[in-house]
């Protein structure tokens, strides 16, 4: 039985359709206010609404499973490291990078031109639009996901786990503080005599 | 096919034709998912600003996967195909693993060069 029955069985409802609507709202606001937020901890709080946001549009489409883990692994696992990172390497709470204004100007004609196209191009597809059958939104689909994982996916499955590890070994190596050499060293000087009187001329 | 504009909305609310949610939304609303990660690894100077706009871009690529799972590749009524769910799960892995060791390079980065302004990484030497 699938988590969101009253959905499963009328897949076109207009209860699913006010929901699609609400997730895709939020989802979009929250990824234009990561574009448009300078704040890094704003930028990832937007972030955190936007995964919630794409989670729920998980659900509408039946993959619940999917859903939970993208709560759990993104929203809890990802986004704390991201918030994380963010704390380790904001000391100074100026923080803040204006990026030249040329660089917002061809970035934004590039996403528009990009956006225009790729909506073009996805209204004037017609796709093999098969509708989804109806007795197997009834199955448990973790069932088969757990399936196919064991199973046809079993060397992909297999080597994530070692990707996984390999992953922890190297972060845990990289991210061990290292002495600066003299000449890194004094470059980073000048980085902190530049950012400090940046601070002085903000405040 | 429920093609977007302006002058069709009020028809789609006055036939209940705007209840029809189908696989041209899901793969538009991915679209504008895409296009702000890709605007904000082009716009941001932080390197943290950046690893966020490519977890966007990664969400975007997992809503195409599972709505072209859900509207394209149904399957049978005796077993369900989940191919582009488990994909969706891979890319989900690989990206916390990706965020990691973005994380641990901008950490060592940071130690080396006090500030993680992507402006100021000129030299791979650490």
């Amino acid at each position: 039985m699938s988590v969101l029955p009253c959905l499963a069985q009328i897949p076109e409802s207009p209860a699913a359709a006010v929901l699609f609507y609400l997730f895709a709202a939020i989802s979009v606001a929250s990824a234009i206010g990561v574009v448009a937020t300078r704040n890094i901890v704003r930028t990832a709080l937007c972030l955190l609404f936007a995964l919630v946001g794409v989670a729920g549009l998980y659900f509408l489409l039946h993959a619940e499973f999917l859903a939970a883990v993208q709560l759990v692994v993104y929203a809890g696992g990802t986004l704390i490291l991201i918030v994380f990172g963010v704390m380790l390497t904001s000391k100074s709470p100026f923080s803040r990078f204006q990026p030249k204004t040329i660089e917002v100007v061809v970035a934004l004609i590039i996403g528009a031109v990009l956006l225009t196209a790729l909506v073009a191009a996805i209204v004037q597809t017609r796709f093999a639009d098969k509708p989804p059958v109806a007795g197997a939104d009834l199955e448990y689909p973790v069932r088969h996901l757990g399936e196919l994982l064991l199973g046809q996916y079993l060397l992909p499955f297999e080597l994530a786990s070692v990707l996984l590890l390999v992953v922890m070994i190297g972060a845990a190596y990289l991210a061990k503080a290292r002495r600066r050499e003299p000449e890194v060293a004094k470059e980073a000087a000048l980085n902190e005599a530049a950012l400090s009187q940046t601070a002085r001329k903000w405040s | 096919m429920v093609v977007i504009s302006l002058s069709s909305i009020p028809l789609a609310l006055a036939d209940g034709s705007w209840a029809a949610v189908g696989l041209h939304h899901y793969l538009i609303l991915s679209a504008a998912l895409f296009v702000c990660g890709l605007l904000s690894m082009l716009v941001k100077r932080n390197a943290i600003g950046i690893l966020i706009g490519v977890e966007l871009v990664l969400n975007a690529a997992n809503v195409n996967l599972v709505a072209f799972n859900r509207f394209a590749h149904g399957g049978s009524s005796a077993a369900a195909l989940l191919d582009g769910q488990v994909f969706a799960l891979f890319v989900i892995v690989l990206a916390a693993a990706e965020a990691a060791v973005a994380l641990a390079i901008f950490l060592n980065f940071y130690n080396n060069f006090s500030t993680i302004d992507v402006e100021r990484a000129r030299e791979l030497r650490g």
